[in-house]
């Protein structure tokens, strides 16, 4: 799965979760919790998504890697690349 | 003969649409059965019935808007004989009690196909969905005038009695409905705040214990089974208003009614502004796990516009909380006839004697704001800190 692909998949879950906001505008270093108004359950339920999406369980000590969109998908791509995905 | 009628969901509510009946003449509800749905100032409410029996006639039309307490259907109650005109009709079986569609079907941010990304998350009450399914509708298509942006029954019948349609619009502006939610908490605080002595306190807490076993907790589960500090926070709520019952209730009638249950209303706050506070039911006697995936449920089905009316009207104490963001207390204005409402701010780092030593921890404050006609600061002060107490041993929430 390419980063594209991997961002593709990130933008559509998010937006389930803020469904008005224009992903494409986000700046993809900004923390997510401020940039898109998303709370601890939302970030939950976008953790489950990944889960239940791409078969990454994310543990809780590394939420704050994915804080940001950049973060989200580099995390995702290393860890969709050892094979756990 | 009962009757069924257009349920008050909330003081500030004075009529509302009735958009989808859930059963036709003849079926069979019992006491808790959704059977139908309603359009209201808080978005699309699935209304159950407090009465078993056979649905014998509907009285109102669909899409009929009738004020609070209008008769919308007849229901035979057990025991009951039936009509001369329906006796010659063939016997119907006790057929299976009609519930909607159970929580786990909701989309639950379901991955979507990748062809239709602008539909995926698109809110939409059921009766709108249906009837968009029925007349071929694209939903995607069609602009949300609800709470958050979501399709109400009359955006789509807007929709089909329009010429051909504009371009699709991508971005769903805040519509009437959000504005008719915004009335109706302006009426409920301000009658609140006309009518309720309130009285405030507030309890600084260490919550590491909490952090401590929940992070414990959920390295060992897959994200759908994790705990949030929410749903200990509910459950320690729930626990204390059991044991204080001057501040769980409703004042009615110039008089307190202590409720029986622990129904805790959770705050939820809906995109783009808007704030419901529905109930989770017997939160008190709810594991922690339960407990949490109701409130997952709750909050999903909050924000896609699908909460019941049991939920809007029976919360005894609500809970409100501004989660790890934001600001470190927040104090509460009760939502009427409730008697009490209490606040989480955010966790913070703060330096802490424990043991006789400085030392880093987590703390939390919580607030209360009570009604002085119903409980003194005394009480309120007893049942903060009976929370507080609770949160220190969250293995035995």
């Amino acid at each position: 799965m390419s980063d594209v692909d991997i961002r593709k998949v990130v933008e559509e879950e998010l937006n389930n979760i803020a469904p008005e906001v224009d992903m494409a505008s986000v700046d993809p270093a900004a923390d997510l919790r401020e940039a898109i108004d998303i709370d601890s359950m939302d970030f939950l339920n976008f953790i489950t998504a990944i889960d239940h999406r791409l078969g990454i369980a994310i543990p809780e000590i590394d939420y704050p890697k994915l804080v940001t969109l950049d973060g989200a998908v580099a995390y995702i791509a290393a860890h969709l690349g050892s094979g756990k995905g | 003969m009962a009757e069924f009628r257009m349920p008050s969901l909330g003081a500030d509510m004075e009529a509302g649409t009735l958009v989808e009946w859930l059963v036709k003449p003849g079926d069979h509800v019992k006491r808790g059965d959704i059977i139908a749905v309603v359009e209201t100032q808080k978005g699309a409410i699935e209304v159950e019935t407090f009465q078993s029996g056979q649905i014998e006639k509907f009285l109102v039309d669909l899409n009929g808007k009738v004020p609070v307490g209008t008769p919308l259907a007849e229901i035979r109650t057990e025991g009951e004989a039936e009509p001369v005109a329906a006796a010659a009709a063939p016997p119907i079986k006790p057929a299976a009690p009609m519930v909607a569609p159970p929580p786990a079907q909701a989309p639950v941010i379901a991955p979507s196909p990748p062809v239709v990304p602008a539909a995926a998350g698109l809110r939409a009450s059921p009766a709108a969905r249906r009837l968009a399914e029925q007349r071929g509708i694209d939903l995607s298509s069609v602009t949300g005038s609800g709470p958050a942006g979501a399709i109400t029954y009359a955006d789509i019948e807007r929709r089909l009695g329009a010429a051909p349609a504009a371009a699709p619009e991508r971005k769903r502006a805040p519509g009437l409905d959000l504005n008719a939610m915004r009335v109706a908490i302006a009426a409920a605080m301000a009658r609140s705040k006309r009518e309720i002595p309130h009285y405030y306190l507030e309890h600084q807490v260490d919550v590491t214990p909490c952090e401590q076993w929940l992070s414990q907790k959920n390295a060992t589960l897959p994200p759908d089974s994790r705990l949030l500090f929410g749903a200990l926070a509910i459950k320690a709520v729930a626990l204390a208003a059991r044991r204080f019952p001057a501040v769980n209730g409703f004042y009615r009638d110039d008089k307190f009614e202590p409720a029986p249950a622990a129904h805790v209303g959770v705050a939820i706050a809906i995109r783009c502004g808007g704030l419901v506070a529905p109930a989770l039911h017997d939160a008190d006697q709810l594991s922690l796990d339960a407990l949490m995936g109701r409130m997952r449920d709750l909050v999903q089905r909050t924000r896609s516009g699908r909460i019941r009316s049991s939920e809007i009207s029976d919360p005894t104490i609500t809970v409100s909380s501004l989660g790890e963001r934001g600001v470190e207390a927040l104090y509460g204005i009760i939502y009427p006839p409730q008697v009490a409402i209490v606040g989480f701010g955010k966790v913070v780092e703060r330096p802490w004697v424990v043991d006789g030593a400085i030392g880093p921890r987590s703390v939390i404050t919580m607030t209360l704001a009570a009604d002085h006609r119903v409980s003194d600061g005394h009480a309120g002060a007893l049942f903060l800190a009976e929370i507080g107490r609770l949160l220190q041993e969250p293995d035995k929430l």
